[in-house]
């Protein structure tokens, strides 16, 4: 086991090596089977360390001491329970499939670039896979910053463009600013409990060591690392910018992967975040709030992949909801349907834009549908799986959220309906204006119209499978007692904090309402955006409340006057005030003190032996006038 | 005679040398005016010593003879210190052809 992680992990990091330094030499067709080889052989690792897991092989394997200084040892060291050991399935399972599109959604580019961009992939990989893998948070802190560069990499990867650059840099800025936090939380954990490994800080024997108040800082510093990551409230803005990047970036890391680390990071310290109620009541209203608002903006977006980053960040803050709810495992169960149905989508965006050429406007496509069966079909799938039509994923995760949320509390179950329902409207609202209807492209786009290559198409068919089954490993209790098979796999890794928080048993006929309200809900949401863009989708501009959604609330303008142009004009007013006259003033101010005091000082050393006499004689009188009349 | 008097006289002889190192120009009368204010010590030591030892002679044999000891190592040095200052001021002089003080302000020749 201790080998397999080992390999899991470095697997995508001799990818790294062999695509990043050897970009020149070899074939863009030996770059893609490097790149998609390495992982698809730590996919294979990953199932043999999972199926390991089942039959109870969960352990912490010390690698090396990382740091080792006085008092403080942290050793590098990898955790695998049912926790890492699903999300290790995620990563490198939609990993995989995403590195094999890539190799044909990226064909076009030129051999150098190709090859840096599977290194780059191939290094994200390897960075999430430390940061689910770590035993302690330091670790998971390099996992974390990690892929918090590959982000930036990737979202600049066509760099010639400034708007992407400065998307990259937006989406770096904001996460750090979630790190900042993040390494807050982590100082002052290591300062008051000596240790950073989970399996030592999250016991109640350890926890105790902190007050209350210092659980709820700790806790609440770490959700704001986890908004920065997974694009919550305040920190959300980033996300949409970063569909900059090639769309099989958006698929892996800004849907399926590093986007759920924050809810990977609130799973895994749940014995904490169960102790303070307050915190998680923070995390339910703000996932919310930002499900809710998100999916607004996402109403009246006209770029494909603007739309599929709102509905990432709204169906993000569902599983935040779900965390803030205490039922954790809903949580990670939507982060793994949501891996799947919003890899798939953006996969299919990335299919559609290929097959016109790059054009991203959903108001210049319609009716493709004819021309691109596949990919029609599978964004379908997508589409109903997020939507939460019956047995699709979406639909059994969703219903968990949804069923926790009432329980814990059927205000914040309303709004989250209501959010659902406006998920329904606008993937509808997506999927009709694309594919169905009549083309409102050129006619010369038309003309090229085809269906994807295989590469693409087959990612899509095996993502469309696992969208329609992958809810089957948590069937509620409802409709079958002890079928949740995620609930039972997962269930040791909370089990400490399963006492903490209050029960909430939600009769069985409670909870038949609640599916049957969810699924008609989202009936209502399909058949309302179906009737209303399926045959003549809006081209017209939005107008009044439309304007101000499309505008994304004014979010970022809002940004850019309270936060961006105040911080701008402090920096130059250091640069032009501060710097120029109070730091250049003391620099200058010294060297004209020593001139002044040396012109000054000048006549002392005339050479005139008179004056040094002068002098002298002067200067025993000072002294004896001292010794007789002021000393006694 | 009381000590005052050696007081003042020595008092007078170190103004002396000392307004004459001040004012004179002279390099050689400079020299002659700082021999004078440590004669001018010399004379205060002397005194002293014959203070000490006129009031300590009954308990103390050799009372004040420290000061006179003092008197010695002055000469001693100041011998040696005018062989040395004569010296320089003839190979001054033989470099610049004058003894004027205000002509040494440069430090070399």
């Amino acid at each position: 086991m201790k080998l397999y992680l080992l390999f899991i992990v470095l697997l995508p990091f001799l990818g790294v090596l062999i695509n990043g330094l050897l970009r020149n030499q070899l074939s863009k067709g030996l770059i893609g089977r490097i790149g998609s080889g390495v992982v698809i052989g730590s996919f294979i690792l990953s199932i043999l360390a999972f199926m390991e897991v089942r039959a109870g092989g969960s352990g912490v394997y010390k690698y090396f001491d990382f740091v080792n200084i006085g008092n403080l040892k942290i050793p590098f060291a990898f955790q695998i329970d049912q926790l890492s050991a699903l999300f290790l399935l995620i990563v490198t399972g939609v990993g995989a499939v995403i590195h094999v599109y890539s190799t044909a959604y990226m064909h076009d580019e030129n051999q150098d670039h190709f090859g840096r961009y599977f290194s780059y992939l191939n290094l994200f990989i390897f960075s999430m896979l430390m940061l689910v893998l770590a035993d302690n948070l330091l670790v998971m802190y390099i996992g974390w910053e990690g892929v918090g560069i590959c982000s930036y990499l990737l979202i600049g990867y066509w760099f010639k463009n400034t708007e992407f650059n400065k998307a990259a840099s937006k989406a770096f800025i904001m996460n750090r600013i979630g790190d900042f936090a993040f390494l807050i939380a982590i100082f002052i954990i290591g300062g008051k409990i000596g240790s950073l490994s989970f399996s030592e800080i999250m016991t109640p024997a350890a926890l105790a060591k902190l007050s209350y108040g210092e659980i709820s800082a700790v806790a609440l510093l770490l959700f704001f690392g986890a908004t920065g990551k997974s694009a919550q409230i305040p920190l959300y803005t980033w996300l949409p910018d970063a569909m900059a990047g090639p769309t099989p970036v958006s698929a892996l890391i800004h849907a399926a992967t590093m986007v759920t680390a924050g809810v990977y990071m609130v799973a895994r310290m749940n014995l904490m975040y169960s102790m303070v109620p307050e915190v998680l009541n923070v995390v339910a209203v703000v996932g919310l709030a930002t499900a809710l608002l998100a999916a607004t903006i996402a109403l009246k977006q006209n770029d494909i992949k603007k739309v599929l980053a709102y509905s990432t960040v709204s169906q993000l803050g569902f599983m935040f909801l779900a965390l803030g709810s205490g039922a954790y495992i809903a949580a990670v169960f939507h982060v793994m349907t949501h891996a799947f149905f919003k890899a798939l989508l953006f996969l299919g965006s990335g299919s559609v834009i290929h097959g016109l050429g790059g054009e991203q406007d959903i108001r210049k496509m319609g009716g493709l549908g004819k021309y691109m069966k596949t990919t029609d079909i599978t964004f379908l799938i997508g589409c109903l799986a997020i939507a939460g039509f019956p047995l699709f994923s979406g639909f059994f995760s969703k219903d968990e959220i949804l069923a926790a949320a009432w329980a814990h509390s059927p205000i914040l179950w309303g709004i989250a309906l209501f959010t659902a329902l406006l998920t329904a409207i606008y993937m509808f609202r997506l999927y009709a204006t694309t594919f169905k209807g009549r083309f409102r492209g050129t006619t010369e786009q038309e003309s090229h119209l085809h269906e994807s290559p295989k590469a693409i198409t087959i990612p899509l068919i095996i993502l469309a499978i696992l969208s329609v089954i992958g809810g089957f490993v948590g069937i509620p209790a409802i409709m079958a007692e002890g079928a949740h098979g995620l609930q039972n796999f997962l269930s040791p890794v909370f089990a400490g904090s399963a006492p903490l928080l209050p029960a909430h048993e939600v009769s069985h006929s409670t909870e038949w309402i609640l599916m049957g309200a969810a699924t008609l809900v989202a009936l209502i949401g399909i058949f309302y955006a179906w009737g209303k863009y399926a045959k003549n989708p809006d081209l017209e501009d939005a107008r009044g409340f439309g304007k101000v959604l499309e505008n994304k609330w004014y979010m970022d303008e809002l940004y850019d006057t309270v936060v961006v142009t105040p911080y701008k004009k402090f920096g130059s007013f250091l640069k032009d005030v501060f710097d120029a006259k109070v730091v250049d003033g003391i620099v200058n101010g010294v060297g004209r003190l020593v001139k002044y005091g040396g012109r000054q000082m000048r006549w002392i050393q005339s050479g005139q032996i008179g004056s040094y006499v002068l002098l002298m004689v002067l200067s025993m009188l000072v002294i004896f006038v001292v010794q007789f009349f002021i000393r006694k | 005679m009381p000590i005052n008097y050696y007081i003042v006289l020595a008092l007078c002889l170190f103004t002396i040398g000392v307004v004459g190192v001040l004012t004179r120009r002279n390099a050689i009368v400079v020299f002659m005016s700082v021999e004078l204010m440590l004669n001018s010590v010399n004379l205060l030591l002397v005194a002293f010593s014959k203070m000490h030892h006129a009031a300590k002679a009954a308990t103390m044999a050799s009372a004040g003879a420290d000061g006179q000891i003092f008197v010695f190592f002055v000469m001693a040095v100041a011998a040696a210190e005018v062989s040395v200052g004569l010296a320089i001021i003839v190979m001054l002089y033989r470099n610049i052809h004058t003894v004027d003080i205000n002509f040494l302000n440069r430090l070399k020749h």
